[in-house]
């Protein structure tokens, strides 16, 4: 027979333990609050003011409206002149434009001529997302954008076509497939799961089981205790990676055009950055359960917050600069670099030093935090 | 007992505070090398937690200690090696086996010729034939022999036991003890926590502590008799019945059913005998006794119970 007391009982009891585990109950209450907050104002599918190069080689009036009403879009803010297409190139490498927008020396006597007269539009296509908004939105120039400059003689091509074209070449990733996106970041993805959940419970567990008095008796340092629980995992994450790269190759047929080793020689970095991170939170959590909502509450920020999920040019200020402290995002530029732009060290170190910087800071708070006493 | 009569643990005026509560006050106690030293107290009384100071894994609030020569504050490190806890709850990897956990405390304290002493304390132990045996499936009993071999496998020159024999059987408790004596007989310095009466009797020397401070101390004959108690065994049928108005005399301070038998003690011995006797009665007879240390132990807990003090939980 169903009793409602003992259901009472039970209720009850569910209460009183749950009031009882303060950390918990903040995190069902106010973690659901700030990640609405945070996210709800950080989130934005469709990013504007995005880093644009352009290289002019006809600096006549044309030009100037043109960048003008590009920049009157609101998707591209000119951050670059750079003086050759070669030199714009690299910076789209490195991922500090995502376009850059070339000015044939011949474009006002052909626009004026009517022959064809053309702009090239280079966009950095690995987050095809993040692009297509601002690409969109070149055909509307194309075709208004000059209006104002159109006078005289030259009034009468307002109507009619286009007076001259936007040439759009998506770099990197010409078709636009999502899955060359897509698959390198959920490399970073699954990293930052599994790394950071399996090492946040490491300390815990001792605690909980009661092993950590033992392991405390005995004369192991705090680096021997740390270096030895995050070891293991190295060897787990680089056989993920393996397993991840074999499928982008042959699942999925994302491209690898950079070098490999430069890819396993960063992961170390990245790898290690986030098991120093489940350290941490090893030594902070009372139990296991409380690691796991850690690792919880560090892995959704990561994932919509680094640039994986959404664009990360498109976050405001504040929210990027909350993302440049997450591995994820420095290791999704480093990934999509060498993967899918071919990038070598030299176009990927920015991502990498914030990475080593990471590992340093983490691992300093992990070896402060880890009590070498019961106290 | 130590033929130099070095001293292996001496703590002075130990205190530790968790929060407001004070667990241990203004400890000091003095355990000469060699001796098997016998640490009884009620339960939250500080035990535990002195026992940790001493090893290193808390840190006193106040207070100073030397532990086989070195500085428990400064030297911790070096107490460790030497040292081997016994702790209360069995803390070896239920997830590793019997000769897993040897190996990996062996290492840990980078004993050599590792191999051969996890061999020879697996035959110690008797358990060659289930060194493969996962160490969460052993009894409570084997446990306790599993723990004990591990905390000596790097010859340390301390044990320290907390209530190593909680739960095991009497025959277990036994070979237990023996194993002690011998390891004691060769040289090694033994603090252990008990509750068991008829352990601290097999000590040279205990100590009792209640609500973190040091009631008594010394061998066991000194002990009882510091306490100056006197203490009368009243036998016979429906002794309960005499037992109620016994407790009601002034100078009977307590009384305690054994079997068929009260145990009735007091401080004023002319009193007491004068009340125990006005109780004698044609089913009744009454003879004086030793006190024994139960006795002992819990007139002092009442003394201190009259006093004001805080209730302890127990700590883990």
């Amino acid at each position: 027979m169903f009793s409602a007391h003992r259901l009472a009982a039970v209720l009850l009891k569910e209460f009183v333990q749950m009031r009882r585990d303060r950390l918990t109950f903040a995190m069902m209450l106010g973690i659901p609050l700030l990640q609405l907050v945070l996210f709800g104002y950080a989130i934005n599918m469709d990013p504007k003011n995005l880093p644009a190069a352009v290289v002019i080689a006809d600096p006549g009036v044309f030009t100037r409206s043109l960048v003008r009403s590009l920049e009157n879009t609101g998707y591209f803010t000119v951050v670059a002149q750079p003086a050759t297409v070669e030199e714009a190139d690299r910076m789209l490498a490195r991922g500090e434009v995502q376009f850059v927008l070339q000015v044939p020396e011949d474009f006002s006597r052909r626009l004026q001529r009517g022959d064809g007269a053309m702009v090239l539009v280079e966009a950095d296509a690995t987050d095809p997302a993040a692009t297509s908004n601002a690409l969109a939105a070149l055909n509307q120039i194309a075709a208004t954008g000059l209006d104002h400059d159109l006078t005289g003689p030259l009034a009468g091509r307002k109507a009619g076509p286009a007076p001259f074209e936007v040439r759009v070449h998506r770099r990197y990733n010409p078709e636009g497939v999502t899955q060359y996106n897509i698959v390198p970041g959920l490399m970073g993805v699954v990293l930052t799961m599994t790394m950071v959940m399996m090492t946040s419970i490491a300390m815990t567990r001792e605690r909980e089981r009661g092993t950590m008095e033992n392991l405390l008796a005995t004369p192991v340092r705090p680096l021997e205790v740390m270096l030895g629980k995050i070891v293991p995992y190295i060897v787990v994450g680089y056989v993920q990676v393996f397993v991840i790269l074999l499928a982008a190759r042959f699942l999925f047929d994302v491209p690898m055009l950079g070098s490999i080793a430069l890819l396993s020689a960063v992961l170390i970095l990245y790898i290690a950055a986030l098991l120093a991170i489940g350290f941490t939170f090893s030594t902070l959590a009372r139990n296991q359960m409380q690691a796991m909502q850690m690792t919880m509450f560090f892995f959704l920020p990561s994932i919509l917050l680094s640039g994986f999920m959404f664009p990360f040019r498109g976050m405001p200020q504040w929210a990027q600069d909350l993302g440049q402290v997450l591995p994820l995002t420095h290791f999704l530029r480093i990934v999509r670099g060498i993967m899918l732009k071919g990038g070598s060290y030299a176009d990927i170190a920015d991502s990498v030093w914030p990475l080593a910087l990471i590992l340093v800071a983490v691992s300093a708070v992990a070896l402060k935090r880890y009590q070498r006493t019961l106290d | 007992m130590s033929a130099n009569g070095a001293i292996a643990i001496e703590v002075q005026n130990l205190t530790k505070r968790f929060g407001e509560r004070t667990v241990v006050d203004n400890f000091s106690m003095k355990v000469p090398a060699g001796q098997i030293y016998g640490f009884l107290g009620p339960n939250g009384s500080g035990k535990t937690t002195t026992i940790r100071m001493i090893c290193g894994l808390l840190t006193p609030d106040a207070g100073s200690g030397i532990v086989l020569g070195h500085d428990i504050a400064r030297d911790s490190e070096l107490i460790k090696r030497q040292v081997g806890y016994m702790t209360q709850k069995f803390s070896l990897y239920e997830d590793l086996s019997i000769e897993e956990n040897l190996d990996f405390v062996a290492r840990m304290y980078g004993v050599h010729d590792r191999r051969r002493r996890v061999d020879e304390a697996l035959e110690g132990l008797g358990l060659q034939s289930r060194r493969k045996q996962l160490s969460g499936t052993l009894s409570g009993g084997w446990k306790q022999r599993l723990a004990l071999a591990a905390c000596l496998i790097h010859d340390p020159k301390l044990l320290l036991l907390d209530e190593p024999t909680a739960g095991v059987d009497p025959s277990a408790r036994r070979d237990f003890w023996d194993h002690i004596h011998q390891l004691a007989h060769a040289g090694i310095t033994v603090l252990v926590s008990t509750h068991y009466m008829d352990e601290a009797e097999r000590c040279h020397a205990i100590a009792y502590i209640a609500y973190g401070k040091l009631l008594a101390h010394g061998t066991l004959r000194e002990v009882i008799d510091q306490a100056a108690l006197s203490t009368w065994e009243v036998d016979g049928e429906r002794v309960m019945e005499v037992a109620a108005a016994l407790r009601a005399m002034p100078a009977v301070e307590m009384v305690a059913p054994f079997g068929n038998t009260l145990h009735v003690s007091g401080t004023d011995a002319g009193k007491l005998a004068a009340a125990v006797k006005s109780v004698r009665s044609g089913g009744i007879t009454v003879r004086q006794v030793d006190p024994t240390l139960e006795d002992v132990f819990i007139h002092m807990m009442r003394g201190l119970d009259s006093a004001a003090r805080p209730v302890a939980p127990e700590r883990d």
